[in-house]
């Protein structure tokens, strides 16, 4: 459902926006306005309006559609391709951790032992409402 | 208006956290602030609204609010519910992080046994039905504190429903009238905790630690049963209470170990419910309170001068004591839930169910779980009721500061004063001199025993009840001391010698022989100015009683 609806909306950079407002989908979800674009980019921190990843997010897509050529009719659907395994349990002990160093080999930007995100899709409370940290 | 709140522990002592947290929840602390505290409309529980609406005032239409509440718990464990990493509050950051924590590809999630247990016993303790198989399902949010872009919970079949939690609120004009209600619980479900992201508006980046990612969570649904900021409050309070004395959770909302959210709601009694509002960043039960009274009359004013109420998120600006539409949570969101596929279905078993030769390590038994329950704060209360022939509000207070129950029973176990006096010691000297200088209950320079012993030489009146207050502040300037030795070195021994006090007594009366007419000529009262003036002249250590009653002799012959 999801997907289908940003499938449908990112044929509009591509096909210039006129898809935006009057496109329905086979299912009938109904219209795919600007504002849900907007929403989505804001959310996902994907910019649609890159034709190489509206590329690759059509590629997505149309791989997961695939699923949809399998009849499922009376099918009862399965909780989970283990559901008749044991969940393994785990004993509560510390076994991992203490690798701040290797973990942060894998970011871009770090500063101090922090991970550096860029100011996405989180409202940012202002500085001096910011509580101090806990140590003092 | 419902009565005041209980007097709090003190959750505003240490405030921790300076991150907004871009997760799940808002998180902000709060020093104080103000709140308007006006609600309209009480009532106690949806199935009692229709009831007890009142008469509208002046053509004006009664209001009723709805207050349910989503509370956010920590599991108290060693390590996260799907990794081995340490769960611990203020490391350094990113130092309690395992790869799966950081969601790096081909790790997979092991679930820790410890907190299935404290779900079960948390389900149990609330009344609830522990559902013996429950399914993980995979919530999806875009936040750079949750590495996988998922959320690990129990969408579809969380592990325990249709519970109930009961609370009592002090009301009547001294507070010494308990009425009981009860909150229905939706559900409790296991969950991951996000990490945490740290704003720096100045170089526009976020900061992310992942020290919290990944902690086992317990979320506890509550039933829109609740009519006010107090009842709600009171309800965590009791909650909280519950999950410490179970050890499932620590609980301590300064340290973001238990987080609320409200959904309220306000209509006309007898008429539907009214649009909801979600309110975050409840993170102290004294605010908890206030933002929900603010957050009621808003939606009251709204309606009554011709608003409407949109179904949006708020959060609580403890500072200026509103709540304010939180702009990231604009529109509905799709978390579009999944089944979790790599982990099989949990499946619990009772006595009955128990598989034959199955690895216990790998079995959790309800039963066995249930007998493991200790006695829950309700009961408690119950007990100290009964045992010492408590008032509620005093059982309410001795269970409403860490360690003060614990400590009142050490000083019951050595001492052969009364339980009632042991009480009134404890609560109003004792947690006065506390709450003073802002200690805990391990903080304090007094210990039970030397209390005790205090007790014991009021009760076997070798000191007055006026000179044990001066051997306390004694006790606790001056650590180290026995009572008796600060009784001895400061002469506090009450006076018995009868001849001596009785010599007193006659001097008193020959210096003031207008206060000896006055009481000769009927005013009895007066008798009082002479047992002051003795009592002055043996240093207050004198019994009143012992002299009253010498002065009364002497008087009437």
């Amino acid at each position: 459902m999801w997907a289908r609806a940003v499938w449908l909306g990112l044929r509009a950079p591509l096909g210039g926006r006129r898809g935006l407002t009057s496109t329905t989908d086979p299912q009938g979800s109904g219209r795919i306005t600007v504002e849900v674009i907007e929403h989505l980019e804001r959310l996902a921190l994907v910019d649609f309006g890159s034709r190489e990843a509206v590329a690759r997010l059509e590629k997505a897509v149309a791989f997961a559609d695939r699923l949809r050529a399998v009849d499922t009719d009376g099918v009862e659907p399965m909780e989970s391709v283990l559901e008749d395994r044991c969940l393994y349990l785990r004993s509560d002990n510390v076994v991992e951790g203490n690798c701040a160093e290797e973990l942060l080999q894998n970011s871009h930007r770090v500063v101090e032992e922090y991970f550096v995100a860029p100011p996405g899709n989180i409202s940012l409370p202002k500085l001096d409402e910011q509580e101090p940290f806990p140590h003092s | 208006m419902a009565a005041p709140m209980l007097r709090w522990g003190s959750p505003g002592r240490r405030w921790a956290l300076a991150w907004g947290d871009g997760g799940f929840r808002q998180r902000r602390g709060s020093p104080t602030g103000s709140a308007s505290n006006r609600v309209r409309g009480q009532s106690s529980g949806a199935q009692q609204l229709l009831d007890t609406a009142q008469k509208p005032r002046k053509g004006k239409h009664e209001w009723a609010a709805l207050v349910g509440l989503e509370i956010h718990a920590q599991i108290s464990s060693n390590s996260k519910l799907f990794s081995g990493s340490q769960v611990r509050f203020a490391a350094p950051p990113n130092s309690l992080v395992s790869f799966f924590d950081a969601s790096l590809p081909g790790t997979l999630p092991v679930l820790n046994r410890r907190c299935v247990e404290a779900a079960v016993m948390t389900g149990l303790a609330l009344n609830c039905h522990i559902n013996k198989k429950s399914l993980f399902d995979r919530k999806h949010y875009f936040y750079a504190d949750l590495p996988a872009g998922y959320q690990i919970t129990q969408q579809r079949l969380p592990i325990a429903v249709n519970g109930s939690l009961t609370y009592s609120i002090c009301t009547g004009k001294k507070q010494s009238q308990m009425i009981t209600k009860t909150v229905r619980i939706k559900q409790i479900q296991l969950e991951q905790d996000s990490g945490k992201s740290l704003h720096d508006d100045l170089r526009s980046q976020t900061l992310i630690d992942l020290n919290r990612a990944g902690v086992g969570l317990l979320e506890v649904v509550l039933e829109p049963d609740m009519s006010c900021g107090e009842e709600a409050a009171t309800a965590v309070r009791e909650l909280q209470l519950i999950l410490q004395a179970l050890g499932t959770s620590q609980a301590n909302m300064a340290e973001g170990q238990l987080r609320v959210d409200a959904n309220i709601s306000v209509h006309h009694p007898g008429e539907p419910w009214g649009i909801r509002t979600e309110v975050k960043n409840l993170n102290s039960i004294k605010f908890l309170a206030k933002a929900i009274d603010y957050e009621i009359q808003r939606q009251i004013d709204e309606l009554e001068n011709g608003g409407e109420i949109l179904n949006e998120t708020r959060s609580f600006d403890y500072k200026l004591g509103c709540t304010m539409p939180m702009r990231d949570k604009e529109g509905k969101q799709d978390y579009r839930f999944m089944p979790e596929p790599n982990l099989p279905p949990l499946l619990l078993y009772d006595a009955t169910s128990l598989p034959a030769g199955t690895d216990s390590q790998q079995v959790i038994n309800i039963d066995q779980i249930r007998e493991r329950l200790p006695e829950l704060p309700r009961v408690t209360r119950e007990r100290l009721i009964q045992q010492y022939g408590m008032l509620p509000e005093h059982g309410f207070a001795l269970l409403n500061e860490v360690g003060l129950l614990e400590f009142f029973q050490n000083v019951i176990k050595e001492t052969r004063a009364e339980p009632k006096k042991v009480t009134s010691w404890v609560l109003n000297i004792f947690l006065g001199y506390l709450k003073q200088q802002n200690l805990a209950i391990s903080e304090s320079p007094v210990t039970p025993s030397a209390l005790a012993e205090l007790l014991d030489l009021l009760d076997s009146k070798a000191i007055s009840s006026s000179a044990a207050k001066q051997v306390f502040d004694e006790l606790w300037k001056n650590e180290g001391k026995t009572p008796a030795q600060i009784v001895s070195e400061k002469q506090l021994e009450l006076m018995q010698d009868q001849e001596a006090l009785e010599q007193l007594c006659c001097a008193a009366m020959e210096l003031h022989p207008q206060v000896v007419m006055d009481v000769k000529k009927g005013h009895p009262r007066a008798i009082n100015k002479l047992i002051g003036i003795v009592r002055k002249m043996t240093l207050n250590r004198a019994d009143p009683a012992v002299i009253k009653e010498i002065l009364e002799k002497k008087l009437s012959s």
